[in-house]
């Protein structure tokens, strides 16, 4: 027999689970209309993959998960998109949200499905893949995914997987009916789930209010190695961490998971789901639903298609709308008011509470608090509710959180036991919330003081080098100042570039690397020997030809090749020199391949023969170039007419033709009126 | 007296080693205010940006020159700097909910003045190409909005949506006790 160990605090809420249980699972049928919302779970909400139009058949994918932490969404039964709009669902802001829209046309024809015949021979992840595909998110009412909750971290070793069929909350009988019912496919989903988590111990954890669907699971268990634990009954041992603690005597650590104390924790609904998705390859499409309170004439459970309106249910059980105010999905302890009658039943919906005003009153006003102590009593977090009280009134959110606000599971055992009739979990709810808002608030302010900062920093930085251009553009005008008032030139152009060039010269020879030094002297070599054979060859073709010796046609082809080959070097070293003019200026280079060298050499010399020239034949020379120019630019010109290029071309080229031609007007002007003088 | 003399050297050379050896870069008091101040750069306090609103406030300026931050940053920033809470000084505007910038993006002629009046960069566009919002980055400063030639940006205020619901604390008004009935006309009798 297993230890049964005990949680802090908790509750004895009356019951009303006998109303709804009395009956067996009927089918809720096929509504007219199905409302699919895309979220219905936590996390990011699905894609719509269907349009407006299209035809669906059951089982079909109308949703797509949308990023890890996502469930994608099905068809229920075929039928034609009607709309995809926002539309209102079950959820306490009454706010509408994106939904998926069936006109369902009653055939309830399928796609075709396919399960696995032997689960026991797939992989844990190829499961796992099945669940996520099948849109599983965990039955018992928070919603998270199921597949996402059992990739466990490979090093993590499972000690304890516990199924949950505590069903702590009042009124709430759908996994109950499930347990009695189909204990079977429950036992099947557990076996699956441990063929993925591989742990050394599964429980089934009931409370002792349930002793018919302990038989039956137990009947169903047998042989299986699953234990099925009874404990007593109190709220809120359905709780997860709650249930870990009495399974397992071990307590979460807070802000942890439970794979940190080595457990996993899965729903009874979600086992029965996981079955249906590996062994028929169905995805989650319907689930069970408790319709109870006095304002409901049969109180049952119903099994309906995820989209039904709750109104549709709601007839079915007899509801008489005059003695109900208002309606509750959940249940009464955690459960919250919905705001229409209208709105879907969604992958969470485990209960359809239809109270009278005397079975669920509205809360009496509250009175102050009295520091009695009763909320701490019943904390099942083991919090201080009453000084948490007093912190969410007053916004202090620090000491909230050295509180462990964060802890607070929201069960509602404070509110029940408070004699002041405190709305305290509402206190909790809207701190955490605002708690959540300020620290995603921080985190945007964080965000924009950097990027404010960085386009400081650019700023500051592109004023710098403006200053500083127009610092170096002031230097040089000055320079340019100074060299006009000093006339004709201390500083001598030509003698500048070749400072300039040795300047350049001497950091290329600093910075040479001898590889490519050596390169261009094989290259040399090469150009070299060749240039010789070619010369051998050439003088003795000649003596040949004047001898007129047979061997004339051997050594003309030998001269070719010889030819062909220096052509070959020559053009490699000069496309060497061309892609690493660096190399130019290496000590080892001949002097006539050192262009700078060369270009100095050809500035002097133009220089000299510029001096040696008298100024009428310097008019004449550049008139010559300015007239060899102009034919250039002519031909440049046509050339690109011919062509046909694009007509900005030609324009500029046309205007360089005009320019040229007034340059040349220009200058035979200028040498006229020397002649005359 | 030796004695003396020698214990105020040794203690002032040890003094003078600290300050040099421990001394703190920047402005902590500052950078403590900087953190709380909302850094929307607005400028509604009537300084350049939060950071310089920062350092006056920690020389001595008033804490209640900033409208995007409200009440709460007042609160954190009496709480900080141990000084009596003051409302908000409506001079300088008035608390208003988060709004994000919108360009109509049809009537913009792509002139780039409201980029460049942007403090976060959060403005995308060229040259006489079309402007847009990076929602994401947007601080709802209002900076862009007086620089535009065709008035083509609009302050939307951000709606309350199904991602952005939470509870609120229960109404105060609830919580009124009737406990006896001359409770329930107490309003008229006030």
């Amino acid at each position: 027999m297993r230890k049964i160990f005990d949680f802090h605090g908790g509750i004895h809420p009356p019951e009303n689970k006998h109303q709804s249980v009395a009956r067996a699972i009927a089918q809720a049928g096929i509504p007219t209309q199905l409302v699919i919302p895309v979220s219905q779970h936590i996390g990011a909400p699905a894609q719509p993959v269907v349009e407006e139009g299209d035809r669906v058949l059951g089982g079909q994918l109308i949703a797509a998960a949308k990023g890890f932490v996502s469930v994608p969404s099905h068809a229920p039964t075929s039928g034609t998109i009607l709309a995809i709009e926002e539309r209102m669902i079950a959820h306490p802001s009454g706010f509408a949200a994106l939904c998926v829209v069936i006109e369902t046309d009653g055939r309830d024809e399928w796609i075709e499905l396919s399960g696995v015949d032997d689960y026991t021979k797939l992989e844990p992840g190829a499961l796992i893949n099945l669940i996520r595909e099948a849109g599983i998110a965990g039955m018992g009412g928070a919603g998270f995914p199921s597949a996402v909750k059992l990739s466990i971290k490979p090093e993590i070793q499972i000690e304890t997987l516990i199924i949950n069929g505590t069903e702590c909350e009042p009124y709430i009988t759908a996994d109950d009916i499930l347990m009695r019912e189909r204990p079977e496919q429950i036992i099947e989903g557990v076996k699956i789930l441990r063929q993925i988590i591989q742990p050394r111990e599964t429980v089934i954890g009931v409370e002792d209010n349930k002793p018919e669907g302990l038989a039956a699971l137990r009947r169903a268990a047998e042989g299986s190695g699953i234990e099925v634990v009874e404990f007593p009954t109190k709220y809120p041992s359905g709780g997860e961490k709650q249930l870990i603690e009495i399974l397992t005597g071990k307590q979460v650590p807070s802000g942890g998971l439970p794979a940190d104390v080595g457990v996993v924790c899965q729903n009874v609904g979600t086992a029965v789901a996981i079955r249906a998705a590996v062994v028929e390859g169905r995805p989650l499409v319907s689930r069970i639903t408790t319709l109870t309170g006095e304002a409901l004439a049969q109180p049952q459970n119903y099994e309906v298609l995820i989209g039904t309106s709750m109104n549709h249910l709601l007839q079915l059980a007899g509801y008489d709308s005059t003695r109900n105010q208002r309606l509750i999905m959940g249940g009464p302890m955690m459960g919250f008011t919905v705001p229409d009658s209208h709105v879907p039943v969604v992958k969470t919906t485990n209960c359809i509470l239809a109270p009278t005003v005397e079975e669920v009153p509205a809360p009496p006003p509250a009175q102050a608090c009295i520091r009695c102590g009763m909320c701490a009593e019943v904390c099942p977090a083991s919090l201080l509710p009453q000084q948490m009280f007093w912190f969410s009134q007053g916004k202090e959110f620090e000491k909230l959180e050295q509180h462990n606000l964060f802890d607070c599971i929201e069960c509602g055992a404070c509110s029940y036991a408070c004699p002041s009739n405190i709305p305290l979990v509402q206190y909790y709810r809207a701190s955490k919330a605002e708690i959540i808002q300020l620290r995603s608030d921080h985190e945007k302010s964080e965000q924009s003081r950097t990027r404010f900062e960085a386009r400081e920093e650019r700023l500051d930085r592109e004023e710098a080098e403006k200053e500083a251009k127009r610092a170096a553009r002031k230097k040089a005008a000055e320079a340019r100042a100074k060299l006009a008032a000093d006339g004709e030139g201390t500083e001598d152009p030509i003698q500048a570039a070749i400072d300039r060039a040795k300047a350049k010269k001497a950091a290329q020879q600093a910075g040479g690397k001898d590889s490519e030094v050596n390169e261009l002297e094989k290259l040399q070599q090469v150009v070299a020997t060749t240039r010789k054979r070619l010369d051998t060859a050439t003088t003795k073709l000649t003596a040949a030809q004047a001898e007129g010796s047979d061997l004339v046609v051997p050594l003309q082809t030998g001269v070719d090749k010889t030819q062909a080959k220096l052509d070959i070097a020559v053009k490699a070293l000069t496309e060497y020199q061309a892609n690493e003019p660096k190399t130019d200026a290496t000590e080892n280079i001949e002097a006539e391949v050192d262009p700078a060298k060369l270009a100095i050499e050809k500035a002097m010399a133009a220089r000299n023969a510029l001096a040696a020239l008298s100024p009428e034949d310097k008019a004449a020379q550049q008139l010559d170039k300015l007239e060899q120019r102009l034919a250039k630019a002519k031909a440049r010109h046509a050339e690109s007419v011919a062509v046909g290029e694009e007509e900005k071309i030609v324009i500029a080229l046309e205007a360089t033709v005009s320019r040229l031609e007034d340059k040349i007007s220009a200058a035979r002007e200028a040498t006229s009126s020397q002649e005359t003088t | 007296m030796l004695a003396l003399v020698s214990l105020a050297a040794f203690f002032g050379a040890v003094l003078g080693f600290a300050a040099v050896r421990f001394k703190t870069e920047g402005n902590p008091i500052a950078d403590q205010i900087n953190d709380i101040l909302p850094q929307t750069q607005c400028g509604q306090c009537g300084f350049p940006g939060c950071r310089p609103y920062a350092q006056a406030i920690a020389d001595g300026e008033q804490i209640n020159r900033c409208p995007p931050g409200g009440e709460s940053t007042i609160q954190a920033l009496a709480d900080l700097l141990d000084v009596e809470f003051v409302p908000l000084n409506e001079e300088h505007g008035e608390e208003k909910v988060t709004a994000i910038a919108y360009i109509r993006e049809d009537e913009c002629i792509g002139c780039t003045k409201c980029i460049q009046a942007c403090p976060v960069d959060a403005i995308l566009g060229a040259a006489k190409q079309m402007h847009t919002v990076i929602v994401s980055e947007c601080t709802g400063c209002d900076l862009c909005v007086e620089p535009c030639p065709v008035d083509c940006i609009d302050m939307i205020p951000q709606q309350e949506s199904l991602q952005t619901w939470h509870w609120n604390l229960p109404d105060p008004v609830s919580r009124s006790v009737d406990i006896i009935a001359s409770d329930s006309n107490r309003d008229q009798a006030a």
